[in-house]
């Protein structure tokens, strides 16, 4: 059985509505697929789903609302591919479930910017070639503007000499933040530099 | 991924209680682990029970001095909370030297705790390993060891505890509490949570069934200098082959855990004494029983050179 026609068999299995806090799914014989309801925002625009409850978040976009802008690397949380924002927060999509986002707020690199208008990271990204391939490109830019929210913020890092006084940007910084970000064409020096232009524009 | 029901947890007892009742139930929070082990099929829950709506996501003041962190703080928030900046700096320092900044944003203080070992052949359903399969065997004993255990170890297992942060917990003398199925309330130290291997290295912390962590303490400040030193394969995003946390007094006393070499945060009365002595005489106390492998004898000098460099930095 391949994965379409899972998802069809699990669309063939009767669900539960699950309502928001303490609810269940409906128990189901060993090993059937089980099916949920989730509703989320997705760059603004809400959406009902009912999923296998395997589901991950980043299945859920890409399969599920089409919206295959978020990429799928190793779905095993080591290369950042999967990155999208929730609630503010950047995340891995690949390990998290989408029933365990309900009334999330999810943006993801389709909404970040349009063609006509892009994000200031993606017209950094374009204009100092911070990719080649550019299959981690979603997942780096995604990261990089939560990562300088969070800087913002100032969570500190590794890198951060002193924990008790307000981060200072540097190349160290972004380097340390952007490890969960891995691109096998090897752009880094690229990407640093697209990343450091838009820090200094925000600043 | 095998087929789950899944529900929301209510209450922290509700939780328990259905972990206990349901025939393989695992509590999901951050996922970040537990969703990687059942894509491969090494954990294969039929019911997962999703603790986040519980209201355990704060880091309060305890009546003591200390602090009680909820078990569903995340690891970006409690590694950057002032407080745990300003007093348990160890703590904030382990924090930010595991996994990536996506990973802490999700992971969560009790999933970190209970994280499952990194070793390679529990990783890999083709392989005998006993922590994974009772009774199949150790494939690490004679495999590819460089990442494991040299202290703490057993015949059965070898395996490494991967947190940074549990260390980190380690050396503050922190408790564990938790809820029973039956509503029931205990509190376990931090080195009485994990289990050591011996026979059934299947067997890794003291929880029954059921029992769900609901906070972490820390007991008042103690001072000193704070220091984790992770040595990695890479600069960042790597488990640690060796880790040192530390707290230094002026007068060169002090308190030390190691991460990376055993099977849970190894911390040894013994070592401690010894440290105003010097990184050799404390780390001889700290491996002392060893059991290296070809691949991991390195891990001996390495934590004694680590320890030395622990020890100087504190010196300033």
């Amino acid at each position: 059985m391949n994965r379409r026609d899972l998802m069809a068999a699990a669309g063939a299995c009767a669900a539960l509505p699950l309502t928001q806090g303490g609810a269940r799914s409906q128990p189901a014989p060993a090993g059937k697929p089980v099916k949920a309801e989730v509703s989320f925002t997705v760059n603004g625009r809400k959406h009902a789903l009912d999923v296998d409850t395997r589901t991950t978040l980043l299945d859920a976009l890409r399969e599920h609302l089409h919206m295959t802008g978020t990429k799928k690397g190793c779905d095993h949380g080591q290369c950042g591919a999967c990155t999208v924002i929730v609630d503010g927060q950047r995340i891995n999509s690949c390990l998290s479930l989408a029933v365990m986002h309900p009334d999330a707020e999810i943006t993801t690199i389709e909404g970040l910017g349009t063609v006509e208008n892009l994000h200031p990271m993606q017209a950094a990204f374009v204009k100092h070639d911070g990719f080649q391939c550019g299959y981690c490109t979603p997942g780096q830019i995604c990261s990089s503007v939560a990562m300088l929210d969070e800087i913002e913020a100032g969570i500190p890092s590794h890198v951060t000499s002193d924990l008790t006084v307000s981060v200072t940007l540097s190349e160290s910084e972004i380097r340390e933040r952007m490890s969960g970000n891995i691109c096998r064409c090897g752009a880094y020096s690229n990407i640093v530099e697209a990343i450091t232009e838009v820090a200094r524009t925000r600043a | 991924m095998r087929a789950f029901t899944y529900e929301r947890a209510g209450s922290s007892q509700a939780a328990a209680a259905a972990a206990a009742a349901a025939p393989s139930a695992k509590f999901i929070a951050g996922g970040t682990n537990l969703l990687d082990l059942m894509k491969l099929q090494i954990e294969v829950p039929t019911h997962l029970i999703d603790v986040n709506p519980l209201k355990l996501d704060r880091i309060e003041p305890t009546q003591e001095g200390g602090l009680r962190i909820g078990a569903l703080v995340r690891n970006t928030a409690l590694a950057s909370d002032e407080r745990v900046r300003r007093d348990y700096g160890v703590l904030s320092r382990a924090l930010l030297s595991g996994a990536s900044g996506q990973l802490r944003n999700r992971a969560t203080t009790a999933g970190n705790l209970l994280q499952r070992t990194r070793c390679p052949y529990f990783y890999d359903t083709a392989q005998p390993c006993n922590k994974r399969q009772p009774g199949s065997g150790c494939s690490a004993i004679d495999g590819f060891s460089r990442q494991l255990g040299v202290v703490g170890v057993s015949e059965a297992c070898i395996a490494t505890h991967p947190s940074d942060m549990a260390v980190a917990m380690r050396v503050l003398d922190a408790k564990v509490e938790t809820v029973k199925p039956d509503g029931a309330t205990r509190t376990i130290p931090a080195e009485e949570l994990h289990r050591l291997p011996e026979a059934s290295p299947h067997l890794e912390t003291v929880l029954e069934r059921g029992e769900l962590i609901t906070a972490v303490t820390l007991p008042k400040p103690v001072g000193g200098t704070h220091i984790y030193r992770k040595v990695r394969d890479r600069a960042s995003y790597a488990f640690a082959l060796v880790s040192v946390a530390a707290i230094v007094q002026r007068d060169g006393s002090g308190r030390v855990a190691l991460g990376g070499v055993a099977p849970k945060p190894w911390r040894i009365e013994q070592a401690e004494a010894e440290l105003p002595r010097g990184a050799k005489a404390a780390a001889a106390a700290l491996l002392d029983g060893a059991r290296t492998t070809k691949d991991n004898a390195f891990k001996l000098p390495l934590v004694e050179r680590t320890l030395g460099a622990v020890l100087s930095e504190a010196r300033g």
